[in-house]
């Protein structure tokens, strides 16, 4: 029994922190329709810059800044809103596809130079020594994860209420205005670019705050949580929950990491022994089914977005007469 | 060409105000093709000026020039005194210079009432942080934003759709919507795409009051139209575009005898 509570704990938490995750794309392509194929280069940034300037100095690679929790926390959503700037200002005026392709294209990139900058990020051996925010004073057994996933969950619903604000607000019209149609918005005197790159980097600040979260949560980040793998399944949580809806969002990242979890542990566990050396393979083939049969059968997802009326509750004094 | 710069047919001394846009010299040409031609016209303040002109005479090329969606191969434009060819759309757009679209743009996924509430313009709550940090100023803004936009709703006759996603109304009231959006921003000159194009009879005469309406209380318009009978009934001063360049310009009656005109028209019927 304790042994499944102390089970659900770790799946909550990595849940939640993906959650956030699909929270930032759902700003991104949800709300103002940028096809962001990179996750994994903000989630990644998060992750490097968090472990790098937050551990303890370590041979044969940079980091050992030993900085307050907060602010190594802080300077890794930096590292991934500064890392968005520069790519949002060179790929943004790229639409649709072309867009995810540039950003996909960044973030192979980026993952290679996790992989090969062996000085900086400490290449295939990841970043190690890494000190976990207050574990002198909890220990690092059960009651640590479960203060950690309190954490997580107030920052997952920290970020729920200020996209939820900047949805309803004037900026949030903004960003469906333009997610619709450029041009008209254009012809009202919007300037799209500038609207586009906050979008654009606010929520790859907040991937970047999922991955630094992600990495204090393991203590270690290499490339090989930097796949594209990553990128899919966050898309997939957020096509499943429903673009547009933060709350959809947030129900398809558990839904989502647990058919993930489940899948995998099924897989182990009935395929036959011929096919165990193929089950990741096997759960990448799934996801992109899950993927295309969502876009296919509901494209809204399992919790569509609403109408936004600007000023909820307010009566427009008529009812539908139609 | 040889009439550069003079304008046809125009009655001196119109009753009409001054010019609120001028056309001086204005070409655009698509590689070697010259799609307009160094087009010199006037549109005078409070007018409704109509633009025809057969298939592929340039109308529409004029129109995106003017509405800053091309820029000029050569020439200048001049709205208000002043000089905007170099001025993106969307700054257009704050200088007083309003456009619906051909084909209409509504944001689809959006309710009608949040498309019209986008349009005013130096709205507080669109930069990121004021839109979470001051909201207690932001909600007075937008109260007042919603209450003109309903007002607006109201005079368009869309009031009773504000909640309705703008996708699923149908194309005419997707016209008045989009004059809705233009309202918001209370521009001098309104540049309408073929506002009765696929709109059926009762919602066109809906639209045409409420040009006429809003004519009376001082607007100008630029109207692009195929359908004749319209342009002829509602539209003072008319000018004709052929191969790129102006052909006719003065009132309907005129235009409705004059030679040059009626043997372009004859020569390429005109697909209402």
């Amino acid at each position: 029994m304790i042994g499944f509570i102390s089970y659900l704990v770790f799946f909550s938490t990595v849940a939640a922190i993906l959650a956030i995750a699909v929270l930032g794309l759902n700003l991104q392509w949800g709300n103002t329709g940028l096809f962001n194929g990179g996750i994994v280069a903000s989630f990644g940034a998060g992750a490097y810059g968090t472990l790098i300037l937050g551990g303890t100095p370590q041979d044969g690679h940079l980091g050992g800044f030993e900085l307050f929790y907060p602010l190594a926390l802080a300077g890794g959503m930096a590292f991934a809103g500064g890392l968005a700037w520069v790519v949002g200002r060179l790929t943004l005026r790229l639409r649709h596809d072309y867009l995810a392709i540039a950003t996909f294209g960044v973030a192979v990139a980026f993952e290679n130079v996790m992989r090969n900058a062996t000085g900086v990020t400490g290449g295939a051996q990841g970043i190690r020594g890494f000190e976990r925010p207050l574990q002198n004073l909890l220990g690092s057994g059960f009651s640590y994860n479960l203060v950690f996933l309190v954490a997580v969950l107030a920052f997952l619903a920290l970020v729920y209420v200020f996209l939820e604000r900047l949805t309803v607000s004037p900026f949030g019209r903004l960003l469906r205005a333009i997610r619709e149609d450029e041009t008209a918005a254009r012809s009202l005197g919007k300037s799209p670019d500038r609207v586009r790159l906050a979008a654009f980097v606010t929520g790859s600040v907040i991937i970047g705050l999922a991955g630094g979260l992600y990495g204090t949560f393991y203590a270690f980040v290499s490339p090989q949580d930097v796949l594209p793998i990553l990128t899919f399944q966050i898309w997939a949580m957020l096509i499943v929950g429903g673009a547009g809806n933060n709350r959809g969002a947030m129900a398809g990242a558990f839904l989502i990491w647990g058919a993930w979890t489940f899948s995998g542990w099924a897989l182990s566990r009935f395929a036959p022994v011929e096919a165990q050396l193929y089950t990741g393979s096997i759960q990448f083939v799934l996801i992109g089914m899950v993927i295309v049969g969502m876009l296919l059968w509901r494209p809204q997802g399992l919790f569509p977005e609403r109408l936004v009326v600007s000023q909820p509750g307010v009566d427009t004094g008529n009812k539908q007469r139609d | 060409m040889w009439f550069l710069g003079r304008v046809w047919g125009r009655a001196p001394g119109q009753s009409m105000g001054e010019p609120i846009l001028k056309l001086k010299g204005v070409s655009r040409s698509f590689g070697d093709f010259v799609a307009v031609d160094r087009v010199s016209l006037n549109i005078r303040s409070g007018s409704i000026t109509g633009l025809i002109g057969p298939n592929g005479a340039g109308k529409s090329t004029l129109f995106n020039v003017i509405a800053g969606d091309l820029a000029p191969s050569a020439g200048r434009v001049v709205f208000d005194e002043q000089d905007i060819s170099g001025f993106a759309s969307e700054r257009r757009f704050a200088a007083g210079l309003g456009r619906t679209f051909q084909i209409p743009r509504p944001f689809k996924r959006m309710s009608v009432l949040e498309n019209v509430m986008l349009a005013p313009l130096d709205q507080d709550g669109e930069g990121l942080l004021a839109a979470v940090l001051g909201r207690a100023r932001i909600r007075a803004q937008e109260a007042a934003i919603r209450k003109r936009a309903l007002e607006v709703l109201d005079f368009v006759t869309l009031h009773p759709l504000a909640d309705q996603p703008a996708g699923k109304i149908s194309g005419g009231q997707m016209k008045l919507l989009e004059l809705a959006r233009v309202l918001m921003g209370d521009p001098k000159l309104i540049l309408l795409d073929e506002p009765a194009a696929g709109v059926n009879p009762a919602l066109t005469e809906v639209l045409i009051g409420k040009i006429e309406e809003l004519n009376r209380d001082g607007k100008t318009f630029l109207i692009i139209e195929h359908d004749m009978d319209f342009v002829m009934r509602h539209c003072d001063p008319v000018i004709a575009l052929a191969e790129g360049c102006v052909i006719f310009e003065g009132t309907a009656a005129e235009a409705q005898s004059n030679p040059v005109l009626l043997d372009v028209y004859l020569g390429a019927p005109v697909d209402a």
